[in-house]
């Protein structure tokens, strides 16, 4: 007795299915997009891209497209063969793991598929794919320093809060600042770590124990909004002052809403984009059937109290907008 | 049958802290012969066997394996000398091959020659008759057949001893029949079989020779067929304590209109006992006799509920009542001292005073806690009324001797002032002053009024103490004696005859 | 001199904790004498102490619902950072849909998230208590899944918690010199002393973590006990959570007390409890968890390489807990024995030698 509800619901599960399927082949002339992704929980930047390929790539625009999330390498790679025996016309990559798509791009290549990487470099010979549209850390790190560099007054004394240790972004945007420091252009007084997170805790007990050993430092590095907002309560605690008119200048990445809004307001100075948009330029090259081969960086941009616009929040943010003049402690 | 001895040993003794576990034992075995080995708990036997597999080490005496005086360290060395053993419980791992299970752990080389293995499992497994193929996974066979495959893992090719420690207890009658005929084909090759069991009628049933121990001491070697049953439970429970003088114990104050304390029709439980009757008047003491296995000690975690109870209805003092759990029974007035102190009675770690006031406090619930007070005031006032001897309050009950231990776990159901107390061997493995001391207090409760059942081992014990005795065998009750001229050939004439009209 | 002994011997599970506790306050102090000093901040304590009670407290709520699952089930729960972030998910989304923030829907959706943390705590106290599984088997499902949970509450953003009276949770009240959350686990400590002195949770619990079927068979349930302490868990879960997310103004379901439960299971082990259950000490978990908060700001202080700093940690904890094990404890109890009985042979001998002399 208890079962028939049960049985029923399936049934009805199977047929919305596989009404939804009969959808698909009705769908004729549309551009086939397979998509392996990571999972939107991963972080506020994967929220935004997943949501831009979803967009992006939608029938209204004349595509087929179908997204796979897992941050598991062997299911991504399983869920690349099914499209690749769906007969999608174009798979598009964000890998879990560097390692391990050497077969599944090559029966890509010989089924005809064409592969763009977005967001996450494979190890792989360059001829698996067609190109890869990546986000350079290094330069996010290049754009940061320079900022740094033209902004805060002689001589630039930096705490760097690095997130996640071996992280791509990590690697890259840690780089950037230690380099300009071997060349004496500025002076690293505290570094420090959130280990194996990107813990705004962790950023703000790295500032408070530069604060506990008397460093003098005029700019905080944090590598992403979370970070530099711990490192920006630990400053308030201590009484000292931040910002746009402030002692200790505040730079951090990825262009979160509420950071962004923060550096409006002048409590922080300046954040330096990392865009999860890759969607609108992959989709520019389909259409116009004019791919380029290799590793094409995007165009990112660093926005400060003094060039921030509302559009521009608008625009490239990513998460939750807390609003004009709502500062986010 | 007087044929070649495979083992001798002689005057083995073993002593633990406090306890002399063996004393100057002496034990033969010959070939082809199913030796048991008997006597109730804390007896010696599973001692003797250890110190002959080499889990203990022996403090006197040489064991002579083949005219070998031999020593042997460990259960792989005795292996290799050609010991094997079967433990009740079995130790073989369910989810691998009966063949893996077969000779796992016991190759020199760490590589696997499957096919090979396979073949040999195959070939012993078939020359015993064992009803399992050698690829088949052990947790598809039957209990009984997962034994047998135990088996067949410790005799291995040339093994010349086989010790089986209780491999019946968890089998049916077919499958024990099984296993009989098992050991009647290792017999006739010459392997010579160490039996122990609890079951009276296996024994006679399978064995040729019988040794009983008691108290870690030999009593005697016999030939199964010149001992009766009657003897043999004689032997095995003997006589231990003479210091009877002072004790009386009391006719119950029955009168016919006088309500039981306890009464319970058709009680059975999850734990196997039979449907029972059972009842126990206002300062009545009386007793589950029976051999270990009869059912004694299930019958009384019924009366408590400390088994799921399947059956029955409870009267407590006439009025009906529902035993679910045992603190249902506890607060009905009912305490249990159960038979395995150092699992179900100690609570190890904890402090004297904790174990002492453990029960009344869970009577008094959870969100009223005794002050440390009045905790200390309990705990005192039992620790001077037993002379239990402890270092403090504070001491963590583990560190006490075992009468210690047992008088703390008597004093938190003393302490809850029950109005029926039954103690599942209160006086086991505990010294003899001890043991005196405790019978005493049952006595003196009783005649405060309090009704008890008392279970032990020990037949004159229960004697002694008991104004009725209720006997069981193979988990039915059997029989019933009361009065005050009960005598211990009485009992054990019960036991034996009881098992026979069941047969 | 006995009377000492006896002390050291009743206290002797604190020995650990506290003694480490020393080790880094030496080492700090060396690092800098000021290392006590406390100034006055915008009309708020400061120093490196109040920086450590700060940044300690959801460890130390965290640590003690860690004591008493340890304790009864023998286990632990790995999952106490996702739950806390499904729950203070959970109350930023009551506070952020309830209209205008006041004092009362503040209070309202922690009163929420704490029945939440209950629910939590039941689905992870059934699995082990009712279905006997292993706990960090049976928490390892929402240690896995909870972070997706949460982010499916926050409704697939990170929702910004921009209001006074969080802001005042997370950092000072005007007026009271005492950071809040500080004040806060101050309260919850209190509560749970309060509780472990009105109640038989600690013996109940210990003995279930001792002895279960003797504890049974003296009318209480094991299963009960085990799901009790889950439950309990739960609520500290969400007071964790609580805390966290006031102080961040922001939930961020990734990084939300992302893994505290290392830490947690750490200050238990610190404070001298054993992770295999029985009897447990409440304030040497606290103590742990402190310790833990000054060791990883110590690492800081010392400025090891933030590529080395875990590393440190690892080798730092490995050596306690050799120190602390039950082998090394035998074996130098064994050599203190001997050294005595040398020390009273020689004593015996004093008279001898003099004459020597």
């Amino acid at each position: 007795m208890k079962k028939l509800p049960r049985v029923g619901l399936l049934l009805l599960m199977v047929m919305l299915v596989l009404s939804y399927g009969s959808a698909i082949v009705a769908a004729e002339e549309l551009i086939k997009i397979g998509i392996v992704n990571l999972p939107p929980e991963e972080s506020g930047y994967r929220q935004a891209n997943v949501e831009d390929m979803n967009r992006v790539f939608s029938r209204e625009n004349g595509y087929d497209a179908k997204q796979t999330n897992t941050a598991d390498n062997s299911e991504q790679i399983a869920a690349a063969r099914g499209y690749i025996r769906d007969g999608v016309d174009y798979l598009l990559i964000s890998a879990a793991n560097a390692s391990g798509w050497d077969d599944v791009l090559q029966s890509a290549k010989r089924a005809g598929v064409r592969v763009i990487l977005f967001d996450r470099e494979i190890d792989t010979d360059p001829s698996n794919y067609e190109v890869a549209l990546l986000s350079d850390m290094y330069y996010e790190g290049e754009l940061a320093v320079n900022w740094v560099l033209n902004n805060v007054p002689e001589p630039i004394n930096l705490v760097l809060i690095r997130g996640q240790m071996g992280s791509a972004a990590e690697i890259g945007r840690s780089a950037a600042v230690l380099k300009a420091a071997e060349e004496g252009k500025l002076t690293i007084v505290a570094d420090g770590t959130g280990g194996d997170t990107w813990s705004l805790e962790e950023a703000r007990k790295v500032v408070e124990a530069a604060i506990a050993a008397n460093k003098d430092f005029n700019v905080i590095y944090a590598q992403n909004d979370g970070m530099a907002q711990g490192a920006v309560q630990a400053l308030e605690a201590a009484g000292i002052s931040h910002g746009k008119d402030g002692k200790v200048k505040i730079i951090g990445f990825d262009f979160n809403r509420f950071a962004l809004r923060n550096v409006q307001a002048g409590y922080w100075d300046a954040d330096v984009q990392c865009n999860p948009r890759q969607a609108a330029e992959i989709e520019k090259w389909i259409r116009t059937g004019n791919i380029p081969s290799g590793i094409v960086y995007q165009e990112e941009i660093v926005l400060d109290s003094n060039t921030i616009t509302d559009e521009d929040i608008e625009k490239y943010g990513i998460n939750v907008d807390p609003g004009k003049g709502v500062i986010t402690r | 049958m007087q044929s070649e001895i495979i083992l001798r040993m002689e005057g083995i003794s073993k002593s633990f802290p406090g306890v002399k576990a063996l004393q100057n034992v002496d034990f033969v075995l010959r070939k082809g012969e199913i030796h048991a080995l008997m006597g109730e708990n804390g007896a010696g036997k599973s001692t003797l066997i250890k110190v002959l597999t080499g889990v203990y080490e022996k403090d006197a005496g040489q064991i002579i394996l083949d005219g070998r005086n031999v020593v042997c360290r460990s259960p792989q060395e005795a292996l290799s000398m050609g010991i094997g053993t079967v433990f009740q419980e079995i130790a073989l791992c369910p989810n691998l091959t009966v063949a893996e299970n077969m000779f796992i752990g016991r190759s020199q080389n760490s590589f696997v020659r499957w096919k090979e293995m396979n073949a040999k499992a195959a070939q012993l497994l078939d020359s015993l008759g064992i009803p399992a193929s050698p690829t088949q996974e052990l947790s598809s066979c039957s209990i009984a057949v997962q034994q047998m495959v135990s088996i067949a893992r410790a005799i291995d090719m040339d093994c010349k001893i086989l010790i089986l420690d209780e491999p019946t207890s968890s089998l049916d009658e077919d499958e024990v029949k099984k296993l009989f005929a098992l050991m009647r084909e290792l017999k006739a090759r010459g392997v010579g079989i160490i039996f122990i069991t609890h079951f009276l009628d296996q024994v006679y049933e399978i064995s040729d020779t019988i040794t009983v121990l008691r108290n870690g001491e030999l009593i005697g070697e016999y030939q199964t067929a010149a001992l009766s049953q009657i003897e043999l439970i004689s032997k095995m429970m003997g006589k231990a304590l003479s210091d009877v003088s002072e004790m009386k114990k009391q006719e119950p104050q029955t009168s016919s209109d006088s309500v039981p304390v306890f009464e319970a029709t058709g009680l059975s439980s999850a734990a196997g006992v039979r449907p029972f009757d059972f009842r126990i008047e206002k300062g009545e003491v009386n007793g589950f006799a029976g051999l270990l296995g009869s059912g004694r000690s299930e019958s009384v975690r019924a009366i408590f509920a400390a088994d799921k109870v399947t059956s029955g209805e409870v009267k407590i003092n006439g009025k009906k009542v529902k035993l679910k759990t045992p603190l249902d029974a506890m607060k009905n007035g009912i305490g249990y001292l159960p038979e395995d102190r150092k699992h179900e009675g100690i609570v190890g770690e904890l402090s004297v005073r904790d174990n002492i006031i453990l029960a009344l406090q869970v009577m008094k619930g959870f969100f009223r806690p005794l002050s440390r007070k009045q905790a200390e005031e309990f705990a005192n006032e039992y620790i001077e009324k037993l002379g239990i001897k402890t270092p403090s309050i504070n001491t963590p009950i583990d560190s006490l001797s075992g009468g210690n231990q047992q008088k703390v776990v008597l004093a938190r159901w003393l302490l809850t002032h029950p109005m029926y107390l039954i103690l599942d061997e209160p006086t086991r493995g505990i010294d003899v002053g001890t043991k005196v001391e405790i019978q005493k207090l049952v006595l003196r409760l009783a005649e405060d009024g309090v009704s008890l059942t008392f279970i032990s081992s020990e037949i004159d014990e229960m004697i002694r103490v008991c104004s009725r005795l209720i006997v069981m065998k193979d988990r039915e009750i059997v029989g019933e004696l009361s009065g005050m001229n009960v005598t211990e050939q009485d009992a054990m004439h019960m036991i034996a005859q009881g098992g026979k009209g069941h047969v | 001199m006995s009377k000492l002994k006896k002390h050291i011997n009743r206290s002797s599970h604190l020995f650990l904790p506290l003694s480490v506790l020393v080790l880094l306050i030496i080492v700090n102090l060396i690092k800098g004498a000021d290392y006590f000093r406390i100034t006055m901040v915008n009309g708020a304590f400061y120093g490196n102490i109040p920086n450590i009670l700060f940044g300690a407290s959801e460890l130390v709520i965290l640590s003690i619902g860690m004591t008493l699952v340890t304790a009864a089930s023998r286990g632990q729960d790995i999952s106490i950072g996702e739950n806390g972030a499904i729950t203070s998910a959970i109350f930023v989304w009551y506070v952020l849909n309830a209209g205008e923030v006041t004092l009362l829907t503040i209070l309202v959706g922690f009163f929420i998230s704490c029945v939440a943390g209950i629910l939590i705590g039941a689905f992870n106290g059934t699995l082990v208590s009712v279905f006997n599984v292993q706990p960090m088997v049976a928490t390892l499902i929402l240690f896995l899944g909870g972070r997706s949970i949460a982010f499916m509450i926050d409704g697939k953003v990170s929702p910004i918690l921009a209001n006074e009276i969080s802001n005042k949770i997370g950092t000072v009240i005007p007026g009271i010199p005492i950071h809040t959350p500080i004040i806060l686990t101050a309260v919850f400590i209190a509560i749970v002393a309060v509780v472990l002195k009105k109640t038989n949770l600690r013996l109940y619990v210990e003995s279930v973590g001792i002895n279960p079927s003797a504890v049974r068979l003296n009318g209480i349930d094991p299963k009960k006990i085990i799901f009790l302490t889950f439950l309990i868990m739960g609520v500290c879960s969400a007071v964790a959570g609580f805390i966290a997310v006031n102080k961040a103004g922001r939930h961020d379901s990734v990084n939300l007390l992302k893994f505290i439960m290392m830490d947690a299971i750490l200050a238990v082990a610190l404070g001298g409890n054993s992770l295999g259950g029985g009897k447990f000490s409440i304030t040497g978990s606290i103590i742990g968890a402190y310790t833990i908060e000054m060791l990883n700001r110590t690492l800081l202080r010392l400025e090891v390489n933030p590529e080395a700093i875990k590393a440190f940690k690892a080798v730092f904890i490995i050596v306690l807990m050799v120190i602390a094990s039950p082998v090394v404890r035998v074996f130098v109890r064994k050599v203190l024995d001997k050294a005595k009985t040398i020390g009273k042979a020689s004593s015996l001998s004093t008279p001898d030698s003099r004459q020597m002399d």
